[in-house]
């Protein structure tokens, strides 16, 4: 992150000797746009906080490690569409599961749920799309990480 | 008497952090543990949300409506899905991110189709984060689970798209 934040400096100072006026434009639009979405990021946040002391990185392991085939698909995708997990917490942990036998099939369902299923950013989402179209663009995402997943068992011979 | 949906959110939030702050004298381990997940998912997001705002911003002044229109507008081809996959490939931080980043696009012009497909793809084309899953779970895991998801998110993009360009639907500024 410390790279983003030096190149947006460096982009900035570039824009602001370019031509001021516009760059302040430019800041107060981000500013509004920002502040706009500052209450969604609030409840986004609060949701987060208290769904990820209900489900601990342990209580996945714990279930995803224990479970048959099918159980694990669901559970993996129910975990994966509910948490949030940045991607160097999700994929060490799915390493560990892999080792303890986990098929490829179920953490498949786990990571790509956690990429593409967003049921805590819903707060954000439904404020630019609405709340129909947030639903349908999720349910699409959860059909979508449920294929890949199959298509991954398929792949790694883990359906027969 | 008809409660005001805002009087609700806005007492529910006052009410979450009064637990939160309680919780701390009064050694209460889960109100501790919530208030903890809060604070280090704030810092995360404060790393990322200040760069992400200013490059918006900049893209908003910048970028003219022209060009986002004539390679990602309704005119454009499968091209532009093209362009936004490697856009959302170096999108940052995570959706957050890419729901503001959608809406000025939408601003700018491009159409529908190709606003899901960048959603989409800031899900599963994060470079970095693909990265991370193939150290851990192999290449071949990444690539086969890019080749299915990506065909399928660029179509099912499509076809939202039409289904709501037809309904003449319009992304609101959030708030």
């Amino acid at each position: 992150m410390y790279y983003l934040n030096l190149a947006t400096a460096v982009v900035l100072f570039i824009s602001f000797l370019g031509d001021r006026r516009k760059t302040m434009a430019g800041m107060k639009m981000a500013l509004k746009i920002l502040s706009n979405i500052l209450p969604a990021l609030l409840t986004m946040l609060i949701a987060i906080s208290i769904v990820l002391y209900l489900i601990p990185d342990r209580l996945i392991l714990h279930y995803l490690g224990d479970s048959g085939r099918m159980v694990g698909l669901i559970l993996a995708s129910f975990f994966g569409s509910v948490t949030i997990m940045p991607g160097f917490i999700a994929f060490p942990l799915s390493g560990i599961l892999l080792q303890k036998g986990v098929s490829y099939m179920v953490l498949a369902a786990f990571t790509t749920t956690l990429m593409m299923v967003g049921i805590l950013t819903y707060p954000i989402e439904s404020k630019y799309f609405g709340a129909k179209v947030t639903v349908i663009r999720n349910v699409i995402s959860l059909l979508i990480a449920l294929i890949v997943a199959v298509s991954i068992g398929y792949f790694f011979g883990e359906l027969s | 008497m008809k409660v005001p949906y805002k009087a609700v959110k806005l007492s529910a939030v006052v009410l979450y952090f009064a637990f939160v702050l309680a919780s701390f004298p009064a050694g209460f381990e889960p109100g501790q543990q919530i208030g903890k997940n809060f604070l280090s998912f704030s810092l995360e997001l404060l790393k990322i949300l200040p760069s992400a705002f200013v490059l918006i911003g900049l893209f908003e002044v910048w970028v003219k409506k022209e060009k986002v229109e004539k390679h990602l507008g309704k005119g454009s081809g499968m091209l532009s899905h093209v362009w936004v996959i490697l856009l959302a490939g170096t999108t940052v931080g995570g959706m957050y991110v890419a729901f503001p980043v959608s809406y000025a696009l939408f601003r700018k012009g491009a159409k529908l189709s190709v606003i899901f497909t960048y959603l989409g793809a800031s899900a599963i084309c994060r470079i970095p984060m693909i990265i991370f899953e193939a150290s851990f779970m192999g290449i071949k895991f990444s690539v086969i689970r890019l080749l299915v998801s990506i065909p399928l998110v660029v179509l099912s993009s499509i076809w939202l798209g039409h289904y709501l360009e037809k309904r003449h639907y319009q992304i609101v500024e959030g708030g």
